[in-house]
């Protein structure tokens, strides 16, 4: 909600604050409360409940989709900077961040300043947050969601300070908070007392988000459970000021890569993608990019990857500053070579492929793949050159011809009506006398894929008076109720 | 009458050959005298080795007129990666791309007509990178005529009435072609009829029989009664 508020008042359509104002989420029976403002839940709004329900309380109750996917991606931003206050974050749920405060505390002069100095921190970036610090992950959790302002709990003390919280505050699924109200458990200290063999039975084979016992265990440290912290993602990118703004950056190109590619080697990682950016001195920035399809960090190969694309940068009045960044990246093994010096026949393969779908884009580039199918255009599919599938074993049938047209191409064919073989035909002003054949091989369509009007075909393997071998299909029969007279098509040649 | 020499031995004696004179892995042209007759491509592919991706360029103007290479029906075990250029400019860059990758086992390129791209200087950078990386190249040639190239074998290959099949008379059996070697850096011109044996995947040259009638009668003795 606050992060929305912040986004309307940067381009300036914030709405007053007296205005009930919710951002809804898709849910099961129509769109439900996902946050509300302060106006909106003086009226008694809650998250969870219907969007229709509250429209009933509060008629001019304005409604706004919540972005859930950027919550998500600026609290994964926020986990990273949080890392100042302590070197072990992790991002928790949907709206929390556990820090890993152990022995960071004292830089900051003891446990409540380092809270007081995290709210100004928050605050400061336009969101308000419920701060606390215990000695275990879902005591934390608990405390800062319904416990006391800027809550401060030692290792002995968390069940005492856990007791008068609601067993809301366990991490609980609906339907098992539903149920511990039913059996008259509303605070943690509640099921604490109850005789724990009794919950044992009832809960026993339940997971850990629906076992109120687990939960429990883990909030007084009875049951381990540990934070880890996602590793920061390095950054990657060389640079080259120039004196003068130049049009063309291809000199500074080989450094440039040169550059990157020792730096990434020195941290053990490779790349994916690479963006070239040149800041032009009108103040425009022109970026390209390119991809390859293997992670590397070899800089020979990335420059010919910028070969010829490097016309797509506009250059404008000339630029004085070219930055090449390093996107996509992970963590790589240095590969061993080969004796002989070569480099492993996978990897020439993908550089190949790289080279190729660089200059002619990537859906020219190709790898045929066989499939089950026995409509001859599906029994065989193009898949993204390098895309590893499992290629389908076909057992060998009838034989195939070794070329295919996209589109059959329709010929006029002269033969023993209703369904005898092709006896001449004409094919692009060329007469062809049929002197052998075999078949017809009927091939149905298929019905799960094709429309209902789909007709059959006969294919035929014929052999013309040249020794020419085609493969030609008629579509349909006579009388099918599927269009008029059956059509002849040549789908292929023969060896 | 028919001296028979299987092609392995004729690639035999190729290698012999002084290596200085000519690799065996090298360019080499298919001439296709109408567009719609694989037996071109069948030639080609019936010289691929096994194993070894192969790298299939195709112009625009191939793959509209004599189709694409369909995968069930090639007997090929390895990887087909194929690329689909507009120009020919296009089509070569690739072929010679793929002849400087040293993991490939073969580089197809199909070039329709006699385009200016394709000069003799252009064969001769895509000879001597064959040779370098000994990556045999095969270009398809359709629609055009054999100007100079620097190509080391060149041949000229159409299509003959088959064997005849050993079960049904009225089909068509093992492929025929008729196979025109009109120029060669190390081997010895010629004309031959080749048979293609698809149960062993393996080629028989044998001489054409110089008897119009006897040639006549053999393989398409069985004409159809619907004619």
């Amino acid at each position: 909600m606050e992060r929305w508020l912040r986004v309307k008042e940067r381009h300036g359509t914030a709405p007053p604050d007296d205005l009930p104002l919710v951002l809804a989420r898709e849910g099961h029976h129509g769109p439900v409360i996902h946050a509300a403002n302060r106006a909106a839940r003086l009226m008694g709004i809650e998250p969870g409940a219907r969007v229709v329900d509250m429209r009933a309380i509060c008629p001019d109750l304005q409604v706004e989709y919540a972005d859930l996917s950027g919550d998500r991606t600026a609290l994964d931003r926020l986990v990273l900077w949080a890392r100042r206050w302590c070197p072990w974050s992790v991002r928790d749920g949907e709206d929390g961040l556990i820090l890993d405060t152990t022995g960071s505390d004292h830089l900051m002069g003891g446990e409540a300043e380092m809270l007081v100095e995290m709210e100004a921190g928050l605050s400061a970036l336009g969101l308000s947050a419920g701060l606390a610090v215990a000695p275990t992950w879902g005591a934390a959790w608990a405390l800062a969601r319904f416990g006391p302002v800027r809550a401060i709990c030692g290792p002995e003390e968390v069940e005492q300070k856990l007791a008068p919280l609601p067993v809301a505050a366990l991490r609980l699924e609906a339907d098992t908070l539903v149920l511990l109200r039913r059996l008259g458990l509303k605070t943690i200290g509640a099921i604490r007392d109850v005789p724990r063999l009794s919950l044992t039975r009832r809960f026993a084979r339940k997971s850990l988000e629906t076992n109120p016992l687990l939960r429990l265990d883990q909030a007084l440290g009875r049951l381990a459970e540990p934070v880890s912290s996602q590793e920061r993602v390095p950054h990657f990118r060389a640079i080259q000021r120039l004196p003068e703004p130049i049009f063309d950056p291809t000199h500074y190109l080989p450094q440039l890569c040169r550059d990157l590619c020792a730096q990434l080697g020195r941290k053990g990682y490779g790349c994916r993608r690479l963006h070239l950016s040149v800041y032009r001195t009108d103040g425009e920035v022109s970026t390209i990019m390119m991809a390859s399809s293997m992670l590397g960090r070899d800089a020979v190969h990335f420059m010919g990857l910028f070969e010829d694309k490097l016309e797509k940068l506009n250059p404008g009045f000339g630029f004085d500053l070219i930055v090449l960044e390093a996107g996509a990246v992970e963590q790589m093994e240095a590969v061993q070579n080969r004796l002989e010096g070569g480099a492993e026949d996978g990897l020439e393969l993908s550089k190949l492929v790289d080279r190729l779908s660089a200059r002619f884009g990537p859906r020219a580039v190709t790898r045929p793949v066989l499939r089950q199918s026995h409509v001859p255009e599906r029994a065989e599919t193009s898949m993204v050159a390098l895309l590893d599938v499992a290629e389908q074993v076909l057992t060998r049938g009838l034989e195939r011809p070794i070329r295919l047209f996209d589109h059959p191409q329709e010929v006029r064919v002269f033969y023993a009506v209703p369904e005898g073989p092709p006896a001449q035909f004409i094919y692009r002003r060329q007469t062809h006398r049929v002197i052998r054949y075999a078949g017809p091989e009927r091939i149905a369509p298929e019905w799960w894929h094709d429309r209902p009007s789909t007709r059959l075909r006969d294919y035929f393997k014929i052999e013309d008076q040249n020794g020419q071998r085609f493969w030609l299909y008629r579509e349909g029969l006579h009388e099918d109720g599927r269009g008029g007279d059956p059509r002849w098509f040549v789908h292929g040649m023969f060896a | 009458m028919t001296c028979a020499a299987s092609l392995s031995s004729i690639r035999r004696l190729s290698q012999v050959a002084d290596p200085k004179e000519g690799a065996t892995q090298t360019l080499e042209e298919v001439f296709c005298d109408t567009a719609c007759d694989a037996a071109g491509v069948g030639f080609v592919l019936s010289h691929l080795a096994q194993a070894g991706p192969v790298l299939w360029v195709q112009d625009r103007l191939s793959r509209k007129e004599a189709g694409r290479p369909y995968l069930p029906g090639l007997r090929h075990r390895g990887t087909v990666l194929r690329v689909d250029v507009s120009t020919c400019a296009d089509a070569l860059w690739a072929i010679e791309e793929g002849l400087r990758c040293t993991a490939l086992g073969a580089v197809v390129g199909e070039i329709w007509g006699d385009p200016p791209a394709l000069s003799f200087t252009a064969t001769k950078r895509l000879a001597m990178r064959a040779e370098l990386n000994a990556t045999p190249c095969w270009l398809i040639r359709r629609g055009a005529a054999a100007n100079l190239s620097a190509a080391r074998n060149r041949w000229r290959v159409a299509a003959a009435p088959s064997v005849a099949h050993p079960h049904d008379p009225k089909a068509p059996g093992d492929p025929r072609w008729r196979v025109e070697l009109f120029r060669s850096r190390n081997l010895k011109p010629g004309t031959w009829v080749a048979t293609h044996d698809r149960a062993q995947d393996r080629v028989d040259l044998a001489a054409p029989v110089r008897d119009g009638a006897l040639a006549e009668g053999e393989g398409a003795s069985w004409h159809r009664a619907a004619r």
